[in-house]
């Protein structure tokens, strides 16, 4: 090629090749002084200073923040929107404990459980167990993939070894706790039909009692349908129904609506209650009646006798027994025939028989007891679980597979099931843990979380719903049910079987939607669907007189010894999600104590053995049952029939999870089958005697009474409660100038004006049982922390919203030392307590920095920014409701263990991202759902109207089962708050005339005047006792 | 100048010259630091050093290394602060009040006296600042600077912060009054110094150059400060005490609390300052400067105070059963009878019945026993801190939140910390400083004559 000879040029500087412009051709910017050196190249100095400023910018880039992985979608899914939540109904069921469920996801998390309104059975209301479910989906314990002898696998190796395995096994069980789940049902079947197998189902709290009185008595397989809501008189022998038994979500909102009053309808159910240890729904009681355990059967009778004497029919032969109130029962269930129920939370099946045929007596069969309509939250059957024990223990049982079911834990004969899981030449569990029964068998097929699931349930007669997955599965897991199929040697996948299952069964059920697809879409988008099915007439005739004489038997007016009656915690319940710190550091409705399970015992008992509770300071104490006994910590229990024990359940995991494990002493261990059923009252062959060593049980009230405080707690009966409608009221006025008038009319201060909203809680403590459901919505909205025992012990649990528990002083108590007691039998009193978001707040005007101010809409607000932790605001708080972060329990590896849903990277996904983690030395607090709140205001701004009512809940409220907690705007003359309280007219003052004369603040003397309004505790007594 | 009659007692005994003056008390700047002194401060050290373990605990991990809890938001460290706050009242009301009212015998016990104030403010400002969840921030967050925020301002409402004011403004004038009146003897001491000693002491006499016109100007700037002093010896423990009293909680909320504040205040103030007295008069020969005369008078304001302080408790009980108010009932008798009632019951012993025991002359001249009784003084008052602070705050309204409180070792290691600190600082002080005020002392010796005539 030929060579280019022209020269090209940028300048004419650069033509003429002046020596200027060769000294600075190097340079782009010759006027600016170089880096390094300039003319004389770099000196010493600026080296130096170059390589300070390199250190320094060095050390200053190492002081930032690490980075933190936020990574933006790069195809953006249609639903998800940032910092929009999305909610998706489905259903919550673990065994038969059933609800219905909303769950709310953000960013594609499932963070928060509320309930579905639509369902006819738990309605809005959720249990504290089903709140706190949520967070056992992030738990890294679970099982990150199928697992043959303890060695992670794939599920093709799982699927064939097990396949090849279960064939040559000879006889298969396949033991299941209650499944309410048609398709499941369906694929179990299958599955059991392909090898051969027998299905076993228990449970772990056992109702099998009433399960056989039912098939007795009128031939029913199943559970009846209680209505509590239609009884005037409500009746039950140690049934728990508030905050155990069977489906105490459903019995709670039921019982309320027989139990709110107002001035124009003060009328209320009576309850009458007879047990042995102190339960929620004692503690609710108009009448309780501590009995012993081995009492109760004749006390059923005695009722049986009393009322067969009324209505003319035959009595039965029973040792009589002196029991109060049953008299007075008889004679008010009597008058209310029809509108009354009598239940027993007994499991033997001869008392279920009496209580059916009392129930016969009375006509309430069909009105508020409907075997008719049979629920199906119980289906397990204690006796062929027994049987099925002792093959496996004796070695005659080939394969066994256990579908999410933990019988070495909780059953009364685990060691027997230990014993013989490694005698069946093939075991299989579907647990999504290690747990004890896991950990011992050969193949482990983990199960998905139920918020990764589809399922269908059938909890009763004509009531169906819906589960769908809100979240893709975290880890290598397998339905459960899809296993089965796969077992089965099905091809199709659980989801089009569950789906066409659903349609077949009940698209001819409805005209309403032709469409086999629409009518899936509805349902899904419900949850919930009825079938609308009659009922069918259910007769049969009560055999008494067989029961009565095993009664006789069994039950004696006079035992002298000790007797023990295991019970379940309203938190822990069966044992199952123990591993969940949020239950485990809810405290007991009734004890208020956390971490553990002890022995409750008797006031009398305590004084005799010298046992003095201080500061939950204890002794352990053992307690023997036949050849078993136990050493457990004893907890004085007011309320607790003398000469009887209470122990619970759920208790003494070990293989549950870093949470649960050595927490409390089993007790599934002292249960009784001798009598073919498991028993939980054991009346024979106890002894406790009290040891030396001492132990603190974590509680986070440990004063037991209200010290006869009436600007505390102000209650009345309701034959005064008729008579005068402020009943009970204590009603303090000030002297000033001259008269006496209110305390709000003497301030200090100018009063706000809230010219938008005025947001309020109105509490109704006739409407609270006490269940706590909303203590741990709370602690899920807000991320509040959870501190641990020791933390607890140190009385600095973080709640921010608790439940005040009262018993009442002796009777005739007037000195402090005889106030500070509780009765023997005391009256109890729940009192949530929250912030009162006062608009005198003393907390505000002692902050140093102004940490803590008041909004334009009468929220008293925490800046966590802005406090430096002076604690101020905590001691002058006359609520003590102000929560100090006294250590970092977010990242901080001393609280990793208990406080997982802020220290692993899993956990944290459970946080709700609108609310702040609190860092250390801040002072935190209930905003009342402020960001609720916010997003409330800011949806009705978007569409350019006005907030309607309703349209916000704090997480409280939303979760109580009995709509105990009403929020609401107290400026909105339409809203349910306004209209309780009867707010005189509609005033910008932040001082509300309120007209309902149940309402009343908490220390309404000092007049820091509360946002928060509580209603007096009404009891259906004739008197007012101890 | 103000003439003494010369019937009275002499304030200083022993004969002393000018020239004695000068040099007994240079001699323990100028001499080789004694076995003795040597102890003291190796263990005032170590109580430091142990102490600062607990410090460092607590600022690193958070206050949960205190017994607090949620019902008890202070404990220790505000009745540390309190009574801290307390002793610091003694040395202004000793040099000011008493310069004001021409108390001549202040003159020997004034300067240590003003020294323990300060140091006793150091340590007591310590605990406001490491109470705090975020002292990083509180440090300076509770103080009106301007800043970056936006319109962010501190809340003047709250007591916590005229306890800023209060004792910021304490604690300065209180520093400026000692040193002023301490410039006139290092001066002293520099004219007798050599070498290293001389230049040091030159830098902290600023000059001085004892000529008549400095003189002067030096009685004027005291007596102003004094006169600025004065007011706030009343104020500081006033304002602290509205800490309490402009709360809602039952026991916190007394108007009494003002005057009650004060009179313990200097109650415990007397107290120290006497036992660091009888101490340093036997460590340093000072016997006849700070004379038996001297510790009398001090008793004797003890008992005025301590009865005054006795009262308040009394009438606390009175305008509580009177009040009719139920809680505020509850929370007295509690203090008396309730779970307290041995710390109740210390505090009355120590502060009511004991100083009584001054009216016998010869408890009061006792030098043993007037040490044991400042001691339980000292003891009685921290327990009324304690008193006022935990059981009113362990049992208030809602029986529901009712606590107790158990105190950790931190806790106790950051007493520690600041009784470490005290006492380094007094024997530093007591070892590089003159201990009693030469150039005052000196206007009070009787001259030869009058010695004559008697």
């Amino acid at each position: 090629m030929k060579e280019n000879k022209k020269t090209y040029w940028k300048g004419l500087e650069e033509l003429t090749n002046q020596p200027e412009f060769v000294k600075n051709a190097e340079r782009e910017f010759p006027e600016a002084p170089s880096v390094l050196g300039g003319e004389e190249g770099a000196s010493r100095r600026d080296f130096l200073k170059l390589m300070g400023f390199s250190l320094a910018a060095a050390s200053l880039a190492a002081c930032e923040a690490p980075v933190r992985k936020a990574i933006p979608y790069v195809n953006k899914p249609v639903d998800v929107n940032p910092s929009i939540p999305n909610y998706y109904a489905s259903t919550f069921a673990s065994g038969g404990d059933y609800a219905s469920i909303v769950v709310k996801t953000r960013e594609g998390r499932p963070i928060k459980i509320d309930g579905n309104e639509l369902s006819p059975i738990n309605g809005k209301g959720v249990n504290a167990i089903v709140e706190a479910s949520v967070l056992s989906l992030y738990d890294k314990q679970r099982l990150k993939g199928p697992h043959i002898d303890g060695e992670l696998t794939d599920w093709s190796t799982l699927d064939s070894q097990l396949k090849s395995a279960l064939g040559s096994a000879g006889s298969v069980k396949i033991v299941t706790n209650t499944i309410l789940s048609p398709s499941t049902q369906k694929a179990l079947d299958k599955f059991a039909e392909s090898v051969g197998g027998e299905i076993i189902t228990y449970d772990p709290v056992s109702n099998y009692g009433i399960l056989k009185a039912a098939e007795t008595s009128y031939g029913v397989s199943g559970l009846p349908t209680y209505k509590f809501d239609n009884a005037k008189v409500i009746v039950s022998f140690g049934a728990d129904f508030l905050g155990t038994w069977i489906s105490p979500t459903e019995f709670a909102r039921q019982y309320v609506k027989g139990r709110k009053i107002t001035k124009e309808n003060p009328n209320m159910s009576r309850h009458f209650q007879f047990e042995s240890n102190l339960s929620l729904t004692g503690a609710n009681a108009d009448y309780r009646t501590p009995i012993k355990p081995s009492q109760s059967g004749l006390a059923v009778l005695a009722l049986y006798n009393a009322l067969a004497r009324k209505g003319g029919a035959a009595t039965v032969s029973g040792a009589s027994v002196e029991i109060a109130n049953i008299d007075q029962a008889a004679n008010e269930l009597w008058s209310n025939r029809g509108n009354s129920i009598v239940v027993s939370g007994s499991n033997d099946p001869n008392v279920q028989i009496v209580i059916n045929a009392i129930n016969d007596l009375l006509g309430n069969n069909g009105k508020t007891v409907d075997f008719s309509k049979p629920s199906y939250f119980r289906k397990g059957d204690d006796e062929k679980m027994n049987k099925f024990v002792t093959d496996l223990k004796a070695g005659r049982v080939g394969g066994v597979v256990f579908y999410n079911c933990n019988p070495v834990y909780d059953f009364a004969k685990g060691a027997d099931v230990e014993e013989g899981i490694s005698k069946a030449k093939v075991s299989v569990s579907t647990n999504s843990t290690m747990d004890e029964t896991a950990s011992l068998v050969k193949f482990v097929a983990p199960d998905h979380h139920y918020l990764e699931s589809w399922n269908d349930f059938n909890p009763r007669s004509g009531e169906y719903s819906l589960s769908q997955p809100t979240i893709s599965p975290l880890f290598d897991t397998r339905q459960a049910q899809e296993s089965f199929l796969v077992w089965a040697g099905e091809s199709s996948n659980y989801f089009d079987f569950l789906k066409d299952n659903w349609s077949e069964s009940l698209m001819g059920t409805q005209s309403e939607i032709s469409d086999s697809q629409e009518f899936w879409d509805r349902s899904l988008y419900n949850g919930v669907y009825s079938d609308g099915s009659e009922s069918e007439e259910v007769s049969g005739s009560v055999d008494v007189s067989a029961a009565a004489t095993a009664i006789g038997r069994s039950y004696k007016a006079d035992n002298a010894g000790a007797e023990l009656s295991i019970y379940t915690k309203v938190g822990i319940g069966s044992g199952t999600y123990a591993n969940n710190p949020w239950l485990q550091e809810m405290s007991d409705p009734i004890s208020k104590a956390t971490w553990d399970n002890y022995l409750t015992v008797s006031q009398k008992w305590a004084k005799d053995n010298n046992v003095k509770m201080v500061e939950g300071a204890t002794k352990k104490a053992k307690i023997t049952v036949g050849d078993k006994s136990l050493v457990v910590p004893v907890l004085v229990q007011p309320g607790q029939a003398d000469g009887t024990f209470g122990l619970a359940l759920g208790y003494g995991r070990t293989k549950a999870g870093r949470v649960a494990n050595g927490v409390g002493v089993n007790a599934y261990e002292l249960l009784d089958l001798s009598k073919g059923f498991v028993n939980y009252d054991i009346t024979e062959g106890v002894s406790v005697e009290i040891t030396s060593d001492a132990y603190k049980i974590a509680q986070t009230q440990t004063h037991q009474t209200y010290m006869g405080r009436d600007f505390v707690i102000q209650e009345a009966t309701l034959a005064d409660y008729k008579k005068d409608a402020s009943a009970g009221r204590y009603q303090p006025k000030i002297y000033k100038e001259g008269e006496f008038v209110k305390p709000s009319k003497v301030s200090l201060w100018k009063g706000h004006k809230y010219s938008q909203h005025h947001w309020g809680l109105a509490i109704d403590m006739n409407s609270c049982i006490g269940c706590g459901a909303c203590t741990v919505a709370c602690q899920v909205e807000n991320n509040v922390a959870v501190v641990g025992k020791q933390e607890v012990l140190n009385r600095r649990e973080m709640a921010w919203i608790r439940i005040d528990r009262y018993y009442s002083s002796p009777e005739g108590a007037s000195s402090n030392s005889e106030l500070e007691k509780a009765a023997d039998n005391p009256e109890v009193t729940f009192q949530p307590m929250m912030c009162q978001h006062c608009n005198n707040a003393p907390c505000e005007t002692v902050c140093p920095v102004a940490a803590t101010t008041h909004s334009s809409e009468g929220l008293n607000q925490m800046t966590y920014n802005r406090c430096i932790g002076t604690r101020y605001c905590a001691n002058n708080c006359p609520y003590k409701v102000r929560r100090f972060n006294w250590f970092k329990y977010h990242d901080n590896k001393d609280f990793s263990t208990v406080n997982v849903a802020q220290n692993d990277d899993l956990g944290k996904m459970v946080l709700n991202p609108d609310v702040t983690v609190r860092a250390r030395g801040v002072i935190e607090k209930c905003s009342m759902c402020v960001q609720r709140i916010q997003l409330g205001k800011l949806t009705a701004k978007k569409e350019a109207r006005k907030v309607q009512d309703g349209e916000i809940n704090t997480a409280c409220a939303a979760a109580c089962p009995t709509d105990a907690i009403v929020f609401g705007d107290m400026n909105d003359p339409e809203s349910k708050i306004t209209k309780m309280l009867k707010i005189e007219e509609n005033t910008t003052s932040a001082v509300k005339e309120v007209n309902e004369e149940r309402a009343y603040h908490v220390l309404e003397e000092i007049n820091v005047s509360p946002n928060v309004w509580y209603f007096t505790k009404i009891r259906n007594k004739e008197k007012s006792e101890a | 100048m103000q003439v003494t009659s010369s019937v009275r007692e002499p304030l200083i005994t022993g004969g002393k010259t000018l020239k004695d003056v000068t040099h007994d008390i240079s001699r323990q700047v100028e001499g080789k630091p004694s076995m003795l002194w040597l102890l003291a401060l190796l263990v005032s050290v170590g109580a430091l050093a142990l102490g600062f373990i607990a410090l460092a605990a607590t600022l690193w991990e958070g206050i949960g290394m205190w017994g607090l809890n949620k019902t008890i938001g202070w404990a220790w460290d505000i009745t540390n602060f309190v009574w801290w706050v307390g002793i610091g009242h003694a040395g202004t009301l000793i040099s000011a009040v008493l310069l004001l009212f021409r108390q001549k015998w202040r003159m020997a016990i004034n300067r240590a006296a003003e020294a323990m104030t300060i140091f006793a403010v150091i340590c007591a400002a310590m605990f406001p600042i490491i109470h705090m969840g975020r002292p990083w921030l509180g440090a300076y967050w509770a103080l009106p600077l301007p800043n970056t925020f936006g319109s962010l301002w501190v809340n003047f409402n709250s007591p916590l912060l005229w306890d800023v004011f209060a004792i910021s403004t304490y604690f300065s004038v209180s520093l400026v009054f000692w040193y002023i009146a301490l410039i006139p003897d290092f001066a002293t001491i520099r004219d007798r110094a050599t070498g290293l000693r001389k230049v040091i002491y030159s830098g902290l006499a600023f000059g001085w150059d004892g000529a008549a016109k400095t003189w002067s100007r030096f009685e004027t700037v005291s007596l102003i400060l004094a006169g600025l002093a004065t007011p706030l010896v009343l104020s500081v423990h006033t304002i602290v005490s509205f800490d309490f009293a402009t709360s809602v909680i039952p026991g916190w909320h007394t108007t009494i609390f003002p005057p009650y504040f004060v009179a313990g205040a200097i109650f415990s103030g007397f107290a120290m300052v006497l036992t660091l007295m009888i101490v340093t008069r036997k460590v340093f020969k000072l016997e006849d400067y700070i004379t038996i005369g001297h510790i009398e008078l001090m008793n004797i304001v003890i008992i005025i105070t301590g009865s005054i302080v006795g009262i308040a408790y009394i009438t606390e009980f009175f305008i509580a059963w009177y009040s009719g108010v139920e809680a505020e009932q509850y929370a007295f008798v509690n203090r008396a009878f309730g779970p307290y009632w041995w710390a109740y019951w210390a505090m009355m012993t120590c502060n009511v019945i004991s100083p009584q025991l001054f009216w016998f002359k010869k408890i009061r001249t006792s030098i043993v026993l007037t040490f044991i009784l400042s001691l339980v003084v000292n003891i009685g008052m921290w327990f009324e801190r304690f008193v006022i602070i935990v059981t009113s705050l362990h049992r208030d309204f809602l029986p529901s939140s009712w606590a107790m409180f158990y105190p950790t070792w931190a806790d106790v290691g950051v007493y520690l910390f600041t009784f470490g600190l005290f006492f380094t600082l007094f024997f530093l002080f007591a070892k590089f400083f003159p201990v009693i005020n030469m150039f005052e002392i000196k206007s009070i010796i009787k001259s030869s004559s009058t010695k004559e005539a008697k």
